[in-house]
């Protein structure tokens, strides 16, 4: 399988402060499902923003070997006070695609259509996202990324604030979408939750990889969430 | 009313700028930077004053200048070095004071600034009117070509940066384009007052619109809808037009809000 990202010896602080990440070694290959894991304030954020292209490293090397990226941050919601619908928020997510100038192309509309359809939110497509629930709008957002066809997918904590059904949901639909569309998924989370039985390799990050592997050769001790919150 | 050709040649700058500042202004409330046009609007004085030392025409002196500080603003915001409000209150006072010393450098304490504060609707000229008309149709053109990927980095602005989109440009274009709604605007509202032409009428449509795009539109329908009961009722009950306008964006947003409560 070719690599889809790579970092070598990579380390990031911010500012002047003591280093968030130490010489992080990591690759991931084209079609992998890998969750990111590891407490609060580990640099799981850090590691994926710095493989999106948002942070420089500090030192190290960062490669990128795909072309289209799509991301979901963290609590992701939109930025803007003025009502926004499903169809419209997910169009955004299909501007990289298209040309600069000018209205959406007959295929592009189709393109928005999928998306939202792949989320299971075409009966609301025309509504305002603002009258969607939790779940749903983390779905939408996802249809977001996916309308730009990204061969990498990163999600950096997607789950919070959603239920346990919506939780599942979500897992379900990036299993479906590595499965029908081969695509590469990052997916950043301090609890796996329902996604730990479908990702095949699990990165604990803190400060730098502490473990990388398969969740069944995670130590016992990990999957105490005391221990992953200390 | 309209048998005056100052009249007529008011209505004709009004309706301009009356659908040109809330299509700017959308992009800045959405990226609560409400307050950039206020900024902007105090470079644009210093522009003013510049005209006055260099004997240049103002309008152009403060479009230059106009362009300028926005993209000041925006390049010290971009940078994350410095908050946006302090680079804002940069460029805020540095653009009133450069203004207030230009202009006494250039003797002119004397002349009639209100205008360019407060606004003369009524002194606008046909050549006024052709400058405001054809840089006016520029920017609205510009807006609607490049509405896609405006919305995206005003929705998701590091989600764009991801996707490729060339958001440092579409943000600077944002910025200029305001200074351009900023510059023609200063004969119809004032420098004074124009930011509020830009934000009040997009406030009161986001109470009552369904979508972005409604949003917009409803907010220039407002614009256009203020700016000609302002010179309406300013003529009729001889008041200055520029603070009438602004009163009737306000008076927008009010009843939207109320409004948007019954309905809630």
């Amino acid at each position: 399988m070719p690599l889809a990202l790579r970092l070598q010896g990579v380390s990031f602080a911010y500012g002047h402060a003591p280093p968030v990440l130490r010489d992080v070694e990591l690759e991931v290959q084209r079609g992998e499902f890998v969750a990111i894991a590891g407490p609060n304030g580990g640099g799981k954020t850090t590691l994926v923003r710095l493989v999106v292209g948002l942070e420089e490293p500090t030192s190290g090397r960062v490669e990128l070997l795909v072309r289209k990226v799509g991301y979901l941050p963290q609590r992701a919601q939109a930025g803007i006070d003025a009502p926004v619908t499903v169809r419209e928020l997910v169009t955004t997510g299909r501007a990289s695609r298209t040309r600069l100038v000018g209205p959406l192309s007959g295929a592009d509309k189709d393109a928005v259509r999928e998306a939202i359809e792949r989320v299971a939110l075409m009966p609301q497509a025309d509504r305002r996202l603002s009258t969607l629930s939790g779940g749903q709008q983390q779905r939408a957002f996802i249809a977001k990324a996916l309308a730009g066809e990204p061969e990498l997918l990163v999600l950096d904590e997607p789950t919070t604030g959603v239920d346990v059904e919506a939780q599942d949901a979500i897992a379900a639909l990036l299993q479906k979408l590595r499965t029908e569309l081969e695509m590469t998924i990052l997916y950043v989370s301090h609890e796996f939750g329902a996604v730990e039985r479908f990702v095949e390799r699990i990165v604990l990050v803190r400060g730098g990889i502490v473990f990388d592997g398969p969740p069944a050769a995670l130590p016992g001790v990990w999957h105490d969430p005391s221990h992953v919150h200390a | 009313m309209l048998d005056l050709e100052f009249m007529r040649l008011a209505f004709g700058a009004g309706i301009v700028v009356g659908l040109l500042a809330p299509a700017v202004g959308f992009f800045l409330v959405q990226r609560r930077l409400s307050l950039v046009g206020d900024g902007i609007g105090h470079v644009a004085f210093a522009g003013v004053a510049l005209g006055y030392l260099l004997n240049l025409p103002l309008v152009l002196t403060a479009l230059v200048v106009s362009v300028a500080g926005g993209l000041s603003i925006e390049w010290i915001r971009a940078r994350r070095q410095t908050a946006g409000d302090q680079a804002l209150a940069l460029i805020f006072y540095t653009g009133i004071a450069g203004g207030v010393v230009l202009v006494s450098a250039a003797g002119a304490l004397n002349v009639n600034l209100f205008q360019f504060l407060f606004g003369s609707i009524l002194t606008v000229t046909r050549g006024d009117l052709a400058v405001i008309a054809a840089l006016g149709a520029c920017a609205l053109t510009a807006i609607a070509l490049l509405y896609r990927p405006l919305v995206a980095v005003v929705v998701d602005e590091e989600g764009a940066r991801v996707a490729g989109l060339p958001v440092s440009a579409l943000n600077a274009l944002t910025v200029a384009l305001a200074a351009v709604t900023i510059a023609l605007s200063m004969r119809i509202v004032g420098i004074l007052l124009i930011a509020a032409l830009m934000v009040l009428p997009v406030i009161a449509a986001s109470r009552i619109a369904w979508s972005m795009r409604s949003t917009m539109l409803l907010g220039m329908g407002i614009g256009l809808g203020s700016v000609l009961a302002g010179i309406t009722i300013a003529y009729y009950a001889d008041l200055p037009p520029g603070g009438t306008t602004v009163l009737v964006a306000a008076a927008a947003v009010l009843i939207s809000e109320f409004w948007s409560v019954l309905r809630s």
